[in-house]
């Protein structure tokens, strides 16, 4: 069935043009997420009637097949019970919202939250792939987040919004470890192959953590004790979002999952332990609580956890029978209850206040409106006639008859009948306290009915609510019984929707509900007064902030611990800790050579002997900048040293000139960072460095030495062999850098450009003043460039280019290429800087290198880009045999392009940082000279 | 040799590691060079150490050093070469905006 993903996208779709709807005009926005709703419920029809008929359509794409996650949909009876839901009130919540919202609510961004959260929810409940579903599932907490915050500017909007993306997002996040967990069972995450696994999931070892991580994300999210805080506290949103959420759809997602999971995994002895309880508890306790909140909205929260605790304890009973009441409670609770929200909200709207303490008497001024509100307050009480009644009634008979045949179980018709009873209390309270109850004394204005589309959707829950309470057969009989038979995957148990049953025991424990709950209403003073003595002073909300606040007091402690803005600090905690990562690692391991070393030779110890001097001579005489810096150089000559001896002369090269730069670099910085450290560290703190330092030498030197006493295998043959064939070069090194890995290269210099344009923005508008006098306070000397060294430079410059190119070209087949080739004719013009002068150099060599480094980036990439023309891959070389005059045999390869490309770019970014900072030298020194005169 | 070659890694990294925890730019810059010649060394001697083998092929030989290890120290050096000169910038920036040279720009 083709249309199924259209009709989850559309909502997405219609989220965007419904925002943008809302900039052209306020009403636009309601109209536009009317016909996007109207026109997800008409490509719904024509699978629904197929569904009706007993078919069930699946869609499925690949999407990351790897993972097991695939974009499915599937549409039987329960997504199609619940999709109708969705759009069905979805409609008519959005006919009310327009007439709900006040003129300076931007209504735009509401219908936009409002069909974001409505495509969520379809995807949720179509959803056949789980990991898909649970991506719906986060979505829905996201948009549902929104919307009860779409009142921003109300700090308990935004706290009740914040409390449930807390609560639901938690869940959603056990839900993610039951799903993955039920996927690694089954070897699937498609609902298909799960619903059909419901031995191997039973039998399995890990079907108790997935069960207590999915039931985790169930009681959450439908708002089940002892996570059924947050709900109440959600009603700082809106009237209509809490209509459709906190009734028909969000809040129904819990208990969806629950049906969708029942076939697989229901019979089992933990499933019925935890959600039955769980329900029960949920269903008296919301029940109770709903009798005593003041507030109308409250009282609906609670009445809606209490039936969602009803829901859930059918679930939990998990027979097929159980399975179908709750099913047929889903439906009948979703009409009746989003009616009493539309009610509600319609007092608040033209009464002011939603608090009963205020309210009363409004019969006389909204006679209509009063009595849609008791015919929906008097299905929810599950007075005979209506739909409330009939769902009821099957729950009632199913727990009397789970009774009679285990006598241990008596306590659950009990506490049924009881929450009946109270529920009848809180429905009467519902309407007298509103409608009558004597005169309204203080009301903020004068109640009038409501406009006539406001009362519509209202009207069209009301009728059904009737429908279904006398024809239950002809109403909501064909959905039941698809639903049910999808839920239970399986044949339907047997079941009667009638009205009349006789004179059965669930008719008596109606009867008593409905007297009790009468009663309950008479004693309602001192029961509040009681109340509110005892268990009204219990508030779930305190202990979440409690909970919420110890969190950010931990998280704060735990940051200021690791992360104290100390650049030190966090050094050391990270060396530490690789310290100690590795050492655990590598304990053990042994030491004991298993190759044949290579020789030592005296020259070799000599010059390690130099290293070693040179790298603590560094250290020890870091105080003093200059000397330490002629230390390094040391350091640094001798590893290029290391790396002729060891057969790399492309290093040696490269490290070679590198040092000379980075020297240079280093030179021209001290001008400006004095010449002295201070000595500031505590001996303590040194002590502790020292350590840090000494272990994580120790612990390099160890693995290297691991390393290199291990016998070797390496994948170079193959770069070795086909250096000269495929690569058209004897220099490997070279060609692995400009061929093989290529692609590397270029990443790596467009790494260094990205530097380059760092530093740059880095040194733009840079202002440092230069010190006058040296670190021991001698003023500078201003001598003039030294004329040996001015002129022999000039002289040099075109034979150290040469030399550059000289390296260059041969670099595919001898020691040299792009990186080293640009390093030496960098150097070569930083060295016209340094014997000359900016004064001197400024005018002759172009400042603006700037272009050289993005130009050198165009070359490279173009000469990869080339080969596809050529119908090669990326960066495929190309070679051949060249006879030019004069210089004779030469063979090139396209690879020397993009060497020039890697030259360009070393040459373009070493003389930028170079000649920028060198500038900034000048500047600075003519500055302080000026200052001097 | 080997033995020689872990000692100076050794060395390098401690000395740098040592400098990399001071409280004044310019000796982490340092401490960073030093780090960044390890390191290279470090991983050049992945490859195992070979004398008198470079890899340049030759007709007449046939024992090579492992050209990989060299190929990933070249744009090794070269990339920490662009890392150092960050560094150093960074530094006289901090040093221009904030007045100190001190790794937190903070005054003692």
């Amino acid at each position: 069935m083709t249309s199924l993903p259209f009709i989850v996208l559309i909502p997405f779709v219609g989220a965007l043009v419904a925002s943008w709807a809302g900039t052209q005009g306020r009403l636009w926005s309601a109209w536009a997420a009317g016909a996007v709703t109207l026109a997800s419920l008409a490509l719904l029809t024509a699978p629904a009637i197929g569904v009706l008929q007993g078919e069930t359509y699946l869609w499925h794409m690949q999407w990351v097949p790897q993972l097991g996650l695939s974009l499915a949909f599937r549409l039987d009876g329960l997504a199609l019970l619940f999709a109708l839901m969705i759009l069905g009130i979805g409609l008519l919540v959005i006919l009310y919202a327009r007439y709900y919202l006040a003129d300076q609510d931007p209504m735009g961004r509401f219908f936009a939250y409002m069909l974001l959260f409505m495509g969520s929810m379809l995807g949720l409940v179509m959803s056949e792939n789980l990991i898909q579903l649970l991506m719906f599932w986060e979505l829905t907490s996201i948009s549902s987040f929104l919307l009860i915050s779409y009142w921003r500017h109300l700090g308990e909007a935004r706290q009740g919004a914040r409390m449930a993306l807390a609560i639901t997002g938690g869940g959603g996040l056990a839900l993610l470890g039951g799903i993955l967990l039920l996927g690694e069972i089954t070897g699937s995450y498609e609902l298909s192959v799960i619903l059909s696994s419901a031995d191997i999931i039973q039998a399995s070892p890990l079907y108790v953590p997935a069960l207590l991580l999915i039931l985790l994300g169930v009681f959450t999210k439908s708002a089940q004790f002892p996570f059924h805080f947050w709900l109440p506290h959600a009603m700082a949103a809106p009237t209509p979002v809490s209509a459709y959420l906190h009734s028909a759809t969000m809040v129904k997602a819990g208990v969806f999952l629950l049906a969708r999971l029942f076939p697989a995994m229901s019979d089992s002895v933990w499933w019925t332990s935890i959600v039955a309880p769980i329900g029960l508890a949920t269903m008296v306790i919301g029940a109770y609580t709903a009798l005593f909140k003041h507030d109308l909205k409250g009282l609906l929260a609670y009445s809606t956890i209490s039936h969602l605790g009803l829901i859930t304890l059918l679930f939990g009973i998990g027979t097929p029978l159980a399975a179908v009441a709750a099913v047929f409670h889903i439906m009948n609770h979703a009409t009746f209850k989003a009616s009493l929200f539309m009610a509600a909200g319609i007092i608040d709207h033209e009464a002011g206040t939603r608090d009963m303490r205020r309210l009363a008497g409004l019969w006389k001024f909204m006679p209509y409106t009063g009595l849609l509100a008791m015919v929906a307050a008097a299905a929810m009480a599950g007075v005979p006639l209506l739909n409330g009644f009939l769902s009821k009634e099957m729950f009632f008979e199913k727990t009397f008859s789970i009774a009679t045949i285990n006598p241990g179980t008596w306590v659950l018709p009990a506490f049924a009948t009881l929450a009946g009873a109270f529920a009848v209390a809180y429905s009467l309270r519902f309407i007298h306290d509103v409608f009558f109850n004597g005169e309204a004394a203080d009301l903020p204005r004068t109640p009038h009915e409501p406009t006539r589309w406001m009362k519509v959707p209202v009207e069209v829950l009301v009728i059904i609510c009737i429908a279904v309470g006398l024809f239950p057969g002809l109403t909501f009989g064909p959905l039941l019984a698809v639903a049910a038979g999808a839920t239970l995957q399986g044949p339907l148990p047997y079941y009667s929707l009638k009205v009349w049953h006789g004179f059965t025991p669930a008719l008596g424990m109606s009867a008593i509900a409905l007297l009790g709950g009468t009663f309950i209403y008479a004693i309602r003073k001192p029961l509040f007064r009681l109340h509110e003595r005892s268990v009204g002073r219990l508030d779930a909300r305190t202990v979440f902030l409690w909970l919420e606040a110890g969190l950010m007091r931990a998280a704060a402690w735990l940051d200021h611990l690791l992360h104290r803005p100390s650049l030190q600090r966090m050094l050391a905690i990270t060396i530490g800790a690789a310290v100690v990562v590795i050492a655990v690692g590598a304990w053990g391991i042994d030491l004991a050579p298993r190759v044949a070393m290579t020789p030592l030779d005296p020259v070799g110890l000599a010059a390690a002997l130099c290293l070693i001097v040179g790298a603590l001579g560094t250290v020890v005489l870091h105080r003093r900048r200059f000397t330490a810096l002629v230390m390094l150089s040391v350091v640094g000559l001798i590893v290029a040293l290391a790396f002729i001896k060891l057969s790399a002369p492309d290093l040696a090269l490269t490290q070679l000139s590198v040092e000379i730069v980075t020297i240079v670099l280093l030179l021209l910085a001290l001008f400006f960072l004095s010449g002295t450290t201070p000595a500031e560290s505590s001996l303590w703190r040194r002590a502790r460095d020292a350590a840090l330092a000494i272990a994580a030498g120790t612990l390099t030197a160890g693995l290297t030495w691991a390393v290199l006493i291990r016998p070797y295998e390496s994948i170079s043959g193959w770069f070795l062999e086909n250096s000269v064939p495929g690569g058209g070069g004897t220099n490997v090194v070279n060609v692995i850098l400009v061929d093989f890995r290529g692609f590397d290269t270029l990443g790596e210099i467009t790494v260094l450009a990205i530097a380059a344009i760092g530093i740059y923005m880095l040194l733009d508008g840079l202002r440092l003043d230069a010190p006058r006098t040296d670190s021991r306070g001698r003023p500078w000397s201003w001598d003039e460039y030294p004329l040996i060294l001015s002129t022999f430079s000039r002289l040099l410059l075109p034979l150290a280019l040469l030399v550059a190119v000289f390296i260059l070209l041969r670099g595919h087949n001898l020691p040299g290429g792009g990186f080293i080739a640009g390093l030496i004719a960098a150097v070569a013009l930083t060295m016209q800087y340094l014997a000359n002068g900016i004064a001197w150099t400024r005018p002759r060599i172009s400042g603006k290198l700037n272009p050289l480094i993005g130009m050198g980036l165009l070359v490279a990439t173009s000469t990869g880009l080339a080969s596809w023309y050529f119908g090669y891959p990326f960066l495929t070389s190309a070679h051949d045999h060249f006879h030019l005059p004069l210089i004779g045999d030469l063979e090139l390869a396209s690879a020397m392009l993009f060497d020039v490309g890697v030259l360009m770019v070393v040459v373009g970014i070493t003389l930028v940082i170079l000649i920028r900072l060198g500038e900034l030298d000048a500047l600075g020194r003519s500055r302080s000279r000026q200052g001097e005169e | 040799m080997e033995g020689l070659i872990s000692i100076a890694v050794g060395v390098m990294t401690a000395c740098g590691v040592y400098l990399l925890l001071r409280a004044r730019t310019f000796p982490v810059v340092l401490g960073l060079t030093l780090l960044s010649y390890a390191v290279n060394l470090f991983l050049f001697a992945m490859g195992r150490l070979t004398i008198g083998a470079p890899a340049i092929i030759d007709p007449e030989r046939d024992i090579y050093t492992d050209p990989l290890p060299q190929a990933l120290v070249l744009t090794a050096i070269v990339i920490g070469f662009g890392m150092t000169a960050f560094a150093v910038v960074l530094a006289l920036r901090a040093k221009a905006d904030l007045g100190n040279d001190h790794v937190d720009g903070k005054k003692r």
